[in-house]
């Protein structure tokens, strides 16, 4: 059950001249989430902007003691809002509501997870990973960026042992190109015995080309989807996606409700 | 109108839409609230008023394809397109949990043709917990659906007329406010038996992103929601106050208990929370403490003392002064 609180912002980090990180206060939130889940997020109280706006939870807070203390979100500065997020001062009070949204399927060894994430979309791996590594399940993280100072959170990752695999468009950092090259070749060199879980979640493009590698290998592939959302809640109809129903064909689901994290071979890539 | 209450849960919030008695005056709108299930789990649904489920055709509908909505200043832009289960499928497998949750169910109709409203609105009539018939004869975002008959007068009072002979349960026709004189479309459902009007629907608009020269909604135009169309609503509900007997239910923009009590004041009888329930999905029972609250000052001891009780009187009095 969803629950909607003024959040109180504790800290605003900022990563770049657009990414930043946005730790807010939110205790009821952070015990509740399970990895994949979302937050509908509103960072003023006025009219403009008026809708709240879907972001994956990046982290759950803690205190030392392991009790759950707040979430953050993990933005990029586009439009309105996230200039909002992006400005946001500690004290300020932040509307969240949540947990929202079907999480990940964590799976267990001897399955791997390949986790593979384009830009902002890292945002949900960083509670997946916490869930893995927990579980004792070798993870990679297949992580590309425009340039190397996009990359964010390696460390974060690298302590969780975390084998990372980066890309950047110009590259400035690790391979030259998109996420979704090193991906294939792994994929190809892989034994099909052994199991493994995709995760993914990005560009639109990204997803497709990951969904469309994953098939090709014969790889399952869960992938965290982003549309424009109105309500998060399954009221307005606005989110949806074209998903394979049980007569085979495609017909649109609300990815809130459904989703956000979906099976990719599920969905109709356009 | 002196009240003995001191205590302000027993301000009395009770409404009637003829002979259909609501708890309060609140009601989630149709497409604004799924098919109301959806957000059980937020709200105890037999708290409101009502709700209106989200409108249904005869089968299934895909709707429009996504991008479906885009904000606007103080609102914002759906066309949907009326993705739907067809109202077979709602009764059997959302209407039992609506009964099961005590939850006053208003279905929005939909049709394509006389005879299809006619059809659902029988159906509806014969199943168990429905308790009226919202009639969009208002969606701007289908080319087939509805707009036909609520843009013609002819149009509102045969499809009023023809669901009327079907059912004994309450009418209702959702009426656009896309026309130049939306009271002559109220008098004509008065005219066809219905037995109360809701308005407004949403306005027909467009907003187009500049740098790609592209409409900023996959079905170009769409419906204009939210507060900046609260004023526009209260008028035209205003207006239909003076020309029918029947009441009125008001929406357009309601973000707070002010401003639902706008519309009361203007001649709603009760009123519908759409644009608003998206941002604050526990927005109802901050509406039912701000009408607590305002009832309570002003010592009004009922809610539905305040419909229709605007006072144009000081107004006028004050401009022919000046």
């Amino acid at each position: 059950m969803p629950v909607d609180l003024a959040a109180e912002v504790i800290a605003n980090r900022p990563l770049s001249a657009d990414y930043n990180v946005v730790a807010l206060a939110a205790p009821a939130i952070a015990a509740a989430t399970s990895p994949g889940q979302f937050v509908m997020v509103k960072a003023t109280a006025a009219n403009d902007p008026l809708l709240r706006r879907p972001f994956s939870v990046f982290e759950i807070l803690r205190t030392e003691d392991g009790t759950p203390t707040g979430v953050s979100i993990l933005s990029k500065r586009i439009g309105a809002s996230t200039r909002l997020l992006y400005d946001a001062r500690p004290g300020q009070r932040i509307a969240c509501l949540g947990p929202l949204g079907r999480p990940f399927t964590v799976v267990d060894a001897p399955a791997d997870a390949w986790m593979v994430a384009g830009g902002v979309g890292l945002a949900p791996f960083a509670t997946l990973a916490e869930s893995l590594h927990a579980r004792g399940v070798r993870t990679t993280l297949f992580y590309g960026a425009r340039r190397a100072e996009e990359l964010f959170y390696l460390d974060f990752f690298r302590a969780l042992n975390v084998d990372l695999v980066l890309t950047t468009e110009d590259g400035s950092a690790g391979e030259r190109g998109r996420v979704v090259a090193p991906l294939d070749r792994r994929l190809a060199a892989r034994r099909a015995s052994d199991p493994v879980m995709l995760y993914a979640c990005g560009p639109e493009g990204m997803l497709a080309a990951t969904a469309r590698t994953a098939a090709k290998h014969g790889r399952p592939c869960q992938v965290s989807v982003e549309r424009i959302m109105g309500c998060g809640l399954g009221g307005c109809y606005s989110c949806v996606v074209p998903m394979r129903g049980e007569d085979g064909a495609f017909h649109h689901v609300r990815s809130c409700l459904a989703g956000p994290v979906l099976a990719a071979d599920q969905l109709r890539w356009d | 109108m002196r009240s003995s209450v001191g205590q302000r849960t027993d301000m009395d919030l009770s409404v009637a839409i003829g002979s259909l008695a609501l708890r309060n005056p609140l009601i989630a709108a149709s497409g604004c609230f799924g098919y109301g299930v959806e957000y059980a789990d937020v709200v105890d649904l037999s708290s409101l008023g009502g709700i209106v489920v989200k409108g249904l055709f005869l089968k299934e509908r895909e709707g429009h394809p996504p991008p479906r909505i885009v904000e606007t200043p103080a609102g914002m832009l759906n066309a949907i397109g009326l993705q739907g289960i067809g109202v077979r499928r709602f009764v059997d497998e959302k209407l039992p949990e609506l009964r099961a949750r005590h939850a006053t169910v208003f279905v929005n109709v939909c049709g394509t043709t006389l005879d299809e409203y006619v059809e659902v609105s029988r159906i509806l009539s014969d199943a168990e917990g429905v308790a009226a018939i919202e009639l969009n004869i208002s969606c701007p975002n289908i080319k087939e659906g509805g707009i036909q008959f609520g843009c013609s007068l002819n149009g509102t009072f045969d499809v009023v007329n023809a669901v009327r002979k079907v059912t004994r349960l309450p009418v209702i026709p959702k009426l656009t406010p896309n026309v130049t004189d939306v009271a002559s479309f109220a008098r004509a459902a008065e005219d066809a038996g219905a037995d109360a009007v809701s308005l407004v629907n949403t306005f027909l608009a467009m907003v187009i992103d500049v740098e790609t020269r592209r409409p900023k909604i996959s079905n170009v135009v769409g419906g204009l929601s939210g507060p900046a169309i609260r004023p526009i609503a209260v008028r035209m509900v205003y207006e239909c106050r003076q020309t029918v007997k029947i009441p009125i239910i008001g929406m357009g923009g309601i973000a707070d208990a002010r401003d639902a009590l706008e519309f009361m004041i203007a001649g709603a009888t009760a009123v519908q929370i759409g644009t608003a329930n998206f941002v604050d999905p526990f927005i109802w029972s901050k509406l039912l403490d701000g009408m607590r609250d305002y009832l309570h000052r002003h010592d009004i001891p009922r809610v539905a003392d305040l419909v229709g009780s605007l006072d144009t009187h000081h107004a006028l009095t004050e401009r022919s002064g000046a």
